[in-house]
């Protein structure tokens, strides 16, 4: 997938500012950046839920791309295989019930098939959150801080299943304010500060981009904080 | 559509206390709305001091007889009476609240209508001592003592000058008159006036009496004439006016039929506007808005799924409602058909306006409330009577009925219900318009979602 000269404005504000960049099959990345970067916003564009202002992303023509938004998106009076049943007829799957047997399973979540999803766990609510947005088996699977309300043994699932999809070779976006899984589980990282691409490459570049001989930044999150300060962010 | 909507109702579905609130709760307002339309006006209570003694309350006019206290019962007809037996009581009762008015009436009352009918001298009285504590008591109390005495009043004018008329045409016709027990024979002016000109003709040429008499005959012509006049005048002013009704066009919907149809929108609104907007809400709240329609429905269709299913649920239930009203009220059953167009057009009108709401709020709680406290003003002046407000503000209620739903579907359903005119015809062709006018509208408000 690529993006090119990627801009979103608000009325006055520009929220995107002309941003480029692609993506490969079955890689990892994270999109990191301070509040009010564009995070969300760039991740909405690419999942079809916002028009850009200029330029283009294309995609693989005929496949839709996976959406897991920040907020469950899900009808908590439905039960979890009900959720996931009418998710995949309006995705006009061939086998709406055989993708939801295999979601079912993929997520670990066949025993508690018929339970309201209103009355799941934040952890169990976002495995079905997840489930839909890889129904249709997208080749890309955007994530908007996809481990954000989960405490920490939610959130090493999490990431255990989401490390299979891409091993499956699945590509993963997602956003994070926590910098340290995006050094532990993004092949590569974006780094956005007002709208603008700042940074793309390894984790291991961006600390290499601000340590020199006499500033050891000594952890990933210390060299992103010096990183953006660096730049005016 | 198939898909969301098989959702919507298993929501549905799992939220009784939910659906419970939506259909019972405007199905209780909306009845209680048509009975207290459609039932008579309660008498309201009033103690009764008659200081008349018994068996003096006639008084006699001419040879004719007038019972007042005939008269005084017809009062009855129009408040329930608590009879007392002084003027303090009858004000006590006003005081301790078991009576909204007390009315005295003078032991002299009698007295006073004969000394005004044969004498003119005098104003009879009596008296209204009304609760002023609550002014719309008062005002009932007063208003339906006022109209019964206004109608006694007149019928004791009637025959006064029944009597005066009778009399009258006795002084110009001649006839007997029962005076203190005896019949008094009346030449009438008439026979005087012939019995005068043959005296003249009977008297010489040159006499000096045919010209007195000849002003005596004048006099009598003069006199008949004005009689003449007078009498029908005065058989008139007993009933001056004679309503004559013209109905211009079409039959009238009765006013059981109309009770119940403002029952039946009242209830299509509510269930109607508050599902769909709810209904809307519920996808905002739920954040499955941006995931539906990222191509997986378009927003088009979603809004036309909230409008189909509310406005088939608004009228289920006040096609039910319906049923069971008619039980009570005539509904014309062979116009079912009509009831269903009148119902579901009105429903999509409904939904459409609950959808354009809904897009507005990002909360169901919301949604509802605005929804709640919108159609409550649209029931209400689209419910004005067109001539109980003056020129201007007529014309911005009538723009303001025009523009919402309930107006349009309360005529296509009291037209549906009993075939009144106006016809069904426009009503409905409004009601699809204005659904189709909201539908863009909500439309519009889901920018805001995005």
């Amino acid at each position: 997938m690529a993006v090119r000269d990627l801009s979103r404005r608000f009325g006055t504000r520009t929220a995107l500012d002309r941003l480029s960049f692609e993506l490969f099959a079955g890689e990892v990345v994270a999109i990191i950046g301070p509040n009010g970067a564009g995070k969300t916003t760039l991740l909405s564009i690419l999942a079809g839920v916002l028009q850009p202002s200029a330029g283009e992303v294309s995609r693989p023509t005929g496949r839709r791309f996976g959406w897991v938004p920040q907020e469950p998106a899900l009808y908590s009076k439905l039960s979890v295989a009900e959720n996931l049943r009418l998710f995949a007829r309006l995705e006009k799957l061939s086998d709406p019930e055989g993708a939801v047997t295999a979601m079912l399973a993929q997520t670990d979540l066949t025993d508690r098939a018929d339970e309201e999803v209103g009355r799941l766990s934040g952890g169990n609510q976002q495995r079905v959150n997840i489930g839909i947005g890889l129904l249709s088996e997208p080749p890309v699977l955007l994530l908007d801080e996809p481990s954000a309300s989960l405490d920490p043994r939610q959130r090493e699932r999490l990431w255990e299943f989401i490390g299979g999809l891409a091993v499956r070779g699945t590509t993963i976006v997602f956003s994070t304010h926590n910098v340290a899984e995006a050094e532990r589980f993004a092949g590569r990282v974006l780094v956005l500060g007002d709208g603008e691409l700042l940074f793309t490459g390894t984790p291991a570049e961006l600390e290499r981009t601000v340590h020199t001989p006499d500033t050891d930044p000594g952890d990933f999150e210390t060299a992103f904080v010096r990183f953006l300060h660096d730049r005016g962010h | 559509m198939r898909w969301l909507l098989i959702k919507d109702l298993q929501i549905l579905r799992r939220s009784p206390l939910l659906v419970a609130l939506l259909v019972v709760y405007p199905v209780l307002i909306a009845l209680m709305i048509g009975f207290a339309l459609s039932s008579p006006p309660g008498k309201p209570t009033v103690a009764l001091y008659d200081a008349v003694p018994t068996g003096k309350g006639s008084i006699s006019i001419g040879n004719q007889h007038i019972n007042i206290s005939h008269y005084a019962d017809q009062l009855f007809a129009s408040i329930n009476a608590i009879r007392v037996n002084s003027k303090a009581e009858a004000i006590a009762k006003v005081k301790n609240g078991q009576a909204q008015a007390a009315l005295v009436i003078p032991a002299d009352i009698v007295s006073q209508i004969n000394s005004l009918i044969t004498q003119g001298v005098g104003s009879p009285t009596v008296q209204l001592i009304l609760n002023t504590r609550d002014p719309l008591e008062r005002q009932f109390a007063e208003q339906a003592i006022n109209a019964r005495a206004a109608q006694v009043q007149q019928a004791v004018s009637k025959q006064v000058l029944g009597v005066a008329v009778a009399d009258l045409q006795k002084v110009l016709n001649g006839g007997t008159l029962q005076f203190l027990g005896q019949s008094v024979p009346l030449l009438g002016l008439r026979n005087t006036r012939a019995i005068v000109q043959g005296t003249i003709t009977s008297l010489p040429a040159n006499s000096p009496l045919r010209t007195a008499l000849g002003q005596v005959v004048a006099f009598s012509n003069l006199a008949i004439g004005g009689f003449n006049f007078a009498s029908p005048v005065l058989q008139k002013i007993g009933s001056p006016l004679t309503i004559q009704q013209v109905q211009l066009a079409g039959k009238t919907t009765p006013t059981a039929s109309y009770a119940a149809a403002i029952a039946v929108i009242v209830s299509l609104m509510f269930v109607g506007v508050l599902l769909a907007a709810g209904l809307l809400a519920l996808e905002r709240s739920e954040n499955a808005y941006s995931r539906l329609v990222r191509g997986l429905v378009t927003p088009t269709s979603l809004l036309s799924e909230k409008i189909v299913i509310s406005a088939a649920g608004a009228a289920a239930v006040t096609l039910l409602m319906s049923a069971f009203v008619s039980l009570f009220v005539h509904l014309d059953w062979a116009r079912f058909p009509l009831w269903v167009a009148a119902l579901g057009l009105g429903g999509l009108a409904f939904g459409a306006l609950g959808v354009a709401i809904g897009g507005l709020a990002r909360e169901v709680s919301v949604a509802s409330l605005m929804a709640f406290v919108l159609t409550l003003p649209i029931a209400f002046v689209a419910l004005v009577p067109g001539d109980a407000v003056s020129g201007t503000l007529r014309s911005i209620l009538n723009a303001v009925a025009f523009v919402f739903p309930f107006r349009a579907a309360l005529q296509a359903a009291s037209n549906a219900f009993s075939g009144a005119a106006p016809g069904i015809g426009w009503p409905l062709v409004h009601l699809a318009v204005l659904a189709l006018v909201f539908g863009a509208l909500a439309r519009l408000t889901l920018r805001r979602f995005a």
